[in-house]
């Protein structure tokens, strides 16, 4: 086990006063405390308004379940798709240099850009019965517009940038040294990936994977342009919490939202775990991931 | 195993990095590739290892052609100038990379990966610190666990991209001492490359000197130091002073005193005319109070630095011209210099280099 690194600053030149310390410290609780802790009690309080068993029944209603399993699908396809996007666009535009790099560069966050209510009309235009490619798959059976299939492109258009993001930097800064390193030691090439390239953009694989993973869950816009809101079939969380709303059902809204809130705080406890899980932490490592993120 | 590279040109974009060298690597040699950054020894090392593909040309490893053998069938060792220690694996999983990444029936077992690691370990006097990660050791000793992760896979061949570039001074040389009695316990062929000329003439038994591509001259720190085929030879090895003036006849006139040199002072053929450049190191100038006929040349000091091994003295020539000499602290005492005085500068025999343009 590595010794555990002081980070505390030691030097009086860069220490700030207890006074600038502690009102920095009051600040960041404060904005904490009054934008993310008080509402997420809130949903929960307002969740239980009408008494647990309201909550459980509001869960277990089949159309809610419906809008689970059709939001924990989305995420489960889209998460893998978006890291292996991710990492095969961070390899090549960190390690090689090809004609376009700089438009897939540019191309890459088009869907961070453009409104996701868009980015659904898109793929409406696009697959909807009336346009050709539509109307194609619709003839042979195929519908992907108000339906499963057409959620799950919506959810991968919105998110793709997120891993690759995440991860174009850290690649950059960690070099390819210490894969030739490998190489030249007679690795082959899966064998550098997985020993040597993949532990050390691992950080920024898991943060990307957090960052799709809740906007898998909680993507609202693109979702509804393509969902069509049809009850028990294409009905995502967040849209099935928007029509509870709108029906004037705010504890079942809430109990619903409180789940969404729960797996999002699974999402960060499951990386949490992860990260303690492969190889403890190391100073070098995390100081590139902060420079990155900084 | 020997080395041979034929005519090996290799060209990024319309930089020309290697420019048609040809070299033969006899089997347990120590070569110094040595030139400024830009001269395209870190590109031919990498041609050697692998790493780069050359343009034209073929590589031969024992006499066999490597080109079209991979990277990692080669059988060399390769240690970066900035090390590429893995930093997420401990020094023992660092040097035990290249056993685990065996194909798996060649792979040795635990306890032998072991025994292997610390033995190496040990002979890069770094056991006890199989547990840290790189980022816990200085930087002398990273760059000794890169070589015992280099040693792990036994190979045929060392090459070293400046290995000891990002080290102080002290550890450098320490470090360079230790490389040369390794290479004289294991005698593996080896290849490094520096810019640095101390350290090539200390270790090498033969030093290529590479200048923009090409190669200028490929011999003994004694030939190429000694016996330089040229002026860049002559000039990268070390201070020199350049002096600007005209050859006739193979004299040698400096400035508009004329100073006189016999053709036996230069490097420069008898029946030679015209401009020419004079190179002289600065350890091959007296200092002299009175002048000496022809044979002299008035100069002012400028300053001294009486610190280190030899008193380093700054003079304007009287053509406007800096010169460093160094002498010895006897005869700094002897001669009583001061800055402002005006002395006399005399050639020794023999070093001089001249250079006609």
């Amino acid at each position: 086990m590595p010794e555990s690194v002081d980070y505390s600053p030691k030097n009086p030149a860069t220490e700030d006063p207890p006074i600038v310390r502690r009102a920095l410290i009051s600040i960041a609780l404060a904005f904490m405390g009054l934008f993310v802790f008080i509402p997420v009690i809130a949903v929960f309080v307002q969740a239980f308004s009408s008494g647990v068993g309201a909550y459980f029944a509001a869960i277990v209603d089949p159309e809610a379940r419906a809008a689970i399993r059709l939001t924990l699908m989305t995420a489960a396809i889209a998460v893998p798709l978006n890291v292996g996007f991710g990492i095969a666009a961070s390899w090549a535009i960190a390690r090689f240099d090809f004609p376009g790099k700089q438009t897939l560069l540019t191309l890459i966050d088009i869907p961070f850009s453009v409104s996701p209510v868009i980015s659904g009309m898109l793929f409406v235009l696009l697959l909807g019965v009336r346009a050709p490619i539509g109307g194609f798959l619709a003839a042979h059976g195929v519908r992907i517009i108000f339906a499963e299939p057409g959620i799950v492109l919506a959810t991968i258009f919105v998110t793709f940038p997120l891993a690759a993001r995440e991860l174009i930097p850290i690649m950059q800064a960690v070099g390819s040294e210490e894969e030739e390193a490998a190489i030249v030691l007679g690795a082959g090439g899966w064998q550098m990936f997985f020993r040597v390239t993949l532990p050390n953009v691992k950080w920024g694989l898991l943060y990307g994977m957090v960052l799709c993973n809740a906007r898998a869950m909680g993507e609202f816009g693109a979702v509804s342009v393509v969902s069509g809101h049809i009850r028990g079939h294409t009905n995502t969380m967040p849209l099935y919490i928007e029509i509870l709303y709108n029906d004037y059902q705010f504890a079942a809204a809430f109990a619903v939202s409180s789940l969404l809130t729960l797996l999002a705080i699974a999402t960060l406890i499951a990386k949490r775990f992860l990260e303690r899980r492969v190889v403890p932490a190391k100073p070098e490592q995390d100081e590139i991931t902060a420079k990155v993120a900084a | 195993m020997s080395i041979e590279l034929r005519n090996i040109s290799k060209k990024f974009g319309d930089f020309v990095a290697v420019d048609n060298i040809s070299l033969h690597i006899e089997t347990g040699e120590l070569v110094a590739l040595l030139g400024l950054s830009g001269s395209g020894k870190t590109t031919l090392l990498r041609i050697i290892a692998g790493l780069e593909t050359p343009d034209t040309g073929e590589v031969l490893f024992h006499g066999e052609d490597a080109v079209d053998v991979s990277v990692r069938d080669r059988k060399v060792g390769f240690v970066f100038q900035h090390y590429a220690l893995f930093r997420h694996m401990t020094v023992f999983e660092n040097v035990a990379f290249g056993l685990r990444v065996l194909p798996r029936k060649a792979r040795p077992a635990e306890t032998e990966v072991a025994r292997r690691v610390h033995e190496l370990l040990k002979l890069v006097q770094l056991d006890f610190l199989a547990d840290r990660y790189p980022s816990q050791l200085s930087g002398g000793q990273r760059q000794r666990v890169a070589l015992a992760r280099t040693l792990a896979v036994e190979p045929k061949v060392l090459l070293l991209d400046e290995p000891f570039g990002a080290l102080d001074a002290k550890v450098r040389q320490e470090l360079r001492r230790w490389l040369r009695r390794l290479h004289d316990e294991i005698k593996i062929t080896s290849v490094f490359v520096t810019h640095d000329q101390e350290e090539a003439l200390e270790l090498a038994n033969r030093i290529v000197v590479m200048n923009n591509g090409h190669v200028e001259q490929i011999g003994s720190a004694e030939e190429v130091y000694h016996h330089p085929a040229n002026a860049f030879v002559y000039n990268f090895l070390g201070n020199v002073n350049l002096f600007h003036g005209r050859i006739e006849n193979g004299r040698v006139f400096l400035g508009d005193t004329a100073v006189e040199l016999e053709s036996t002072h230069a490097h420069a053929h008898p029946d030679e005319t015209g401009k020419a450049v004079l190179y002289v190191r600065p350890h091959l100038l007296e200092i002299v109070l009175q002048p000496n006929g022809k044979q002299t040349f008035p100069a002012t000091v400028k300053s001294i630095n009486p610190a280190g091994p030899q008193v380093k003295v700054e003079l304007v020539a009287e053509w406007g011209d800096m010169v460093q000499v160094e002498i010895s602290h006897d005869r700094y005492q002897a001669l009583h210099l001061e800055p402002g005085a005006n002395v006399f500068l005399r050639p020794k025999e023999q070093k001089l280099f001249v250079y006609q343009i």
